[in-house]
């Protein structure tokens, strides 16, 4: 009987026991997570502070999963050594676990610059795990006034979850936009409008320079007082386990379109890798909740012996804030088409006669046609283009593709 | 396992299916009552210009690229038909970013809406099939299933 060790709990890593189990009803797995609780949304966390989720229903593939898939859970448990030639891993109280087959799905944590003063603030927090959200929930009343450092998705989802529990919400960020990575010059400003009109503070193109308690001295020379504090700067990807091993590493761990890393029997799958993005064919990490789960279904696949592939990673969001719901994807460089209201946008881009990225604001029906675009690389020559700029819908792809997707099983 | 199949060629674009699908999903049982003076929110939808209609519903697809990527674990896919869990939903919409066919939509509260086949609803098999005049929507097993 095999058996498959997987470190992470998270969307990558509860892929993989489905991956595993589709080939495999009878080797042994043991999950190992450093999280408390696992097998949940991560995403969720801010809609769990919003009131749109509750503990109850934050498990992510059922609370009986691990029961289900026979799966042994190990929780509160690090992963700290890995030795690939005696196949076995150690873990924090020491104990070991042999394997035939790892994946590890490790996942990313969060980052800061080194603030000066920042140990002088009583109540700060990170953004990513459901302890962080239970513990901003205990620090934040309605008497809190919250400073999140950091305008991308994480502290601005952090920002909409708290605006209705919290005094007030500012949320600074060095980059002049919000959404900086995913957004536009064009769509940005939207976004911004938006949420300071359902009360969030903004200070864009401004950081903190220095923390004195409660009160943080912006670059702009203005101070911001504040209770809490939630540093949402970026994440990083946790890879010291293989690096450690000698396994190749970059920014993540270095893996290919099986998921395989460098190391004989490890493969490696989530926000703790690096692959090629596809509209780019630039290596980073896709830290995405749909990446994790597809490389860690097609990485257990492998480890079960099969041949799975997983080549179309590509960056891509949905996201609402306070009802204004906004879609990216791939790569935002060579705009084709571009219509910009004072509540939404839709923009397209193209580069080589593929669709390579869009963002959409307001409007977002049907949008997986346009992502279906840039997955399948598409030859934007063999369809009606404009139609399909102007309105997403099946009818500029042709009776013959319709007859196959509507006629067919997919 | 049987699906929702279309034969362009004999839509009528009437529109059936979709005052069909808006009723079987209203949990009323009076079309009228149901359907009456309110604007509907059917989980098919007829597509086209002038002169070439057909309708459009889930896939159901064998390797659901919505399941694969919902945030919140509210899709899944049971013996082959992808469903949605109302109450799991946060209506984030990624299902609506991945579906290749435009068939996942924003349902009236916010949270995502789909085809489920109606296996839950009260007719118990798709009532866009069963409604269809010209049969243009079918629902059965097709041979290619197997390959």
């Amino acid at each position: 009987m095999k058996e498959y060790v997987i470190i992470g709990g998270g969307a990558a890593g509860v892929s993989c026991v489905e991956g595993i189990r589709s080939r495999d009803p009878e080797g042994k797995i043991t999950l190992v997570s450093a999280e408390p609780v696992s097998n949940y949304g991560r995403p969720l966390i801010s809609y769990y502070l919003e009131g749109k989720t509750g503990l109850d229903r934050m498990s992510w593939r059922g609370a009986d999963f691990y029961e289900r898939m026979r799966v042994d859970a190990l929780h509160g448990v690090r992963a700290e050594r890995l030795d690939p030639e005696a196949r076995r891993v150690t873990l924090s109280g020491g104990a070991e676990l042999p394997y035939d087959a790892l994946c590890v799905c490790a996942g990313s944590d969060p980052f800061s610059p080194r603030f000066e003063g920042i140990e002088t603030v009583e109540k700060r927090f990170s953004f990513t795990t459901l302890a962080d959200a239970l513990a901003l929930e205990q620090a934040v009343d309605g008497d809190t006034r919250v400073l999140i450092v950091g305008a991308g998705f994480i502290g601005l989802k952090c920002a909409e979850g708290l605006r209705d529990r919290a005094k007030s919400v500012t949320v600074c960020d060095l980059a002049p936009r919000a959404m900086s990575a995913s957004l536009d010059g064009d769509s940005s400003p939207i976004l911004e409008r938006h949420l300071e009109k359902c009360g969030i503070r903004l200070m864009l193109g401004n950081t903190v320079t220095r923390f004195d308690g409660g009160t943080a001295l912006m670059q702009s020379g203005d101070t911001v007082g504040f209770d809490v504090l939630v540093i949402a700067i970026g994440v990083r990807p946790n890879t010291s386990l293989v690096s450690d091993a000698g396994g190749a590493v970059g920014r993540g761990i270095t893996v290919n379109e099986k998921m395989e890393t460098s190391l004989p029997r490890v493969w490696a799958a989530g926000d703790c890798t690096e692959s090629r993005e596809l509209t780019t064919g630039e290596t980073g990490v896709l830290a995405i909740l749909p990446n994790a789960s597809m490389q860690g279904r097609c990485a257990g696949t492998n480890m079960a012996g099969g041949d799975a592939v997983f080549d179309k990673g590509i960056r891509m969001n949905s996201i609402g804030f306070f009802g204004l719901h906004i879609m990216s994807a791939g790569s935002c460089t060579d705009p084709v088409f571009t219509q910009v209201t004072e509540t939404g946008c839709k923009k397209l881009f193209a580069r080589d006669g593929v669709l390579t990225g869009f963002i959409l604001m307001g409007d977002v029906s049907r949008a997986g046609i346009y992502t279906s675009l840039i997955r399948e690389r598409t030859p934007l020559d063999t369809i009606d283009f404009d139609a399909v700029c102007r309105e997403p819908s099946l009818l500029p792809f042709g009776r013959a593709y319709r007859a196959k997707k509507l006629g067919g099983a997919v | 396992m049987k699906r929702v199949y279309v034969n362009e060629q004999w839509c009528l674009g009437c529109h059936l299916c979709e005052y069909n699908c808006a009723f079987a999903n209203s949990g009323e049982r009076d079309m009228v009552k149901a359907l009456k003076g309110r604007a509907i929110r059917p989980r098919i939808r007829v597509e086209g210009d002038g002169e070439i209609t057909y309708a459009v519903s889930c896939r159901h697809c064998r390797e659901p690229l919505c399941v694969r990527s919902c945030i919140s674990g509210a899709l899944s896919a049971e013996n082959g038909t992808v469903r949605i869990d109302h109450d799991k939903c946060v209506g984030c919409l990624t299902c609506v970013l991945v579906c290749p066919y435009g068939a996942v939509q924003p349902g009236p509260d916010g949270a995502a809406m789909k085809c489920e086949l109606c296996l839950a609803n009260a007719c118990g098999e798709p009532a866009c099939a069963a409604g269809c005049p010209n049969r243009a929507i079918v629902y059965e097993e097709r041979e290619e299933e197997t390959a």
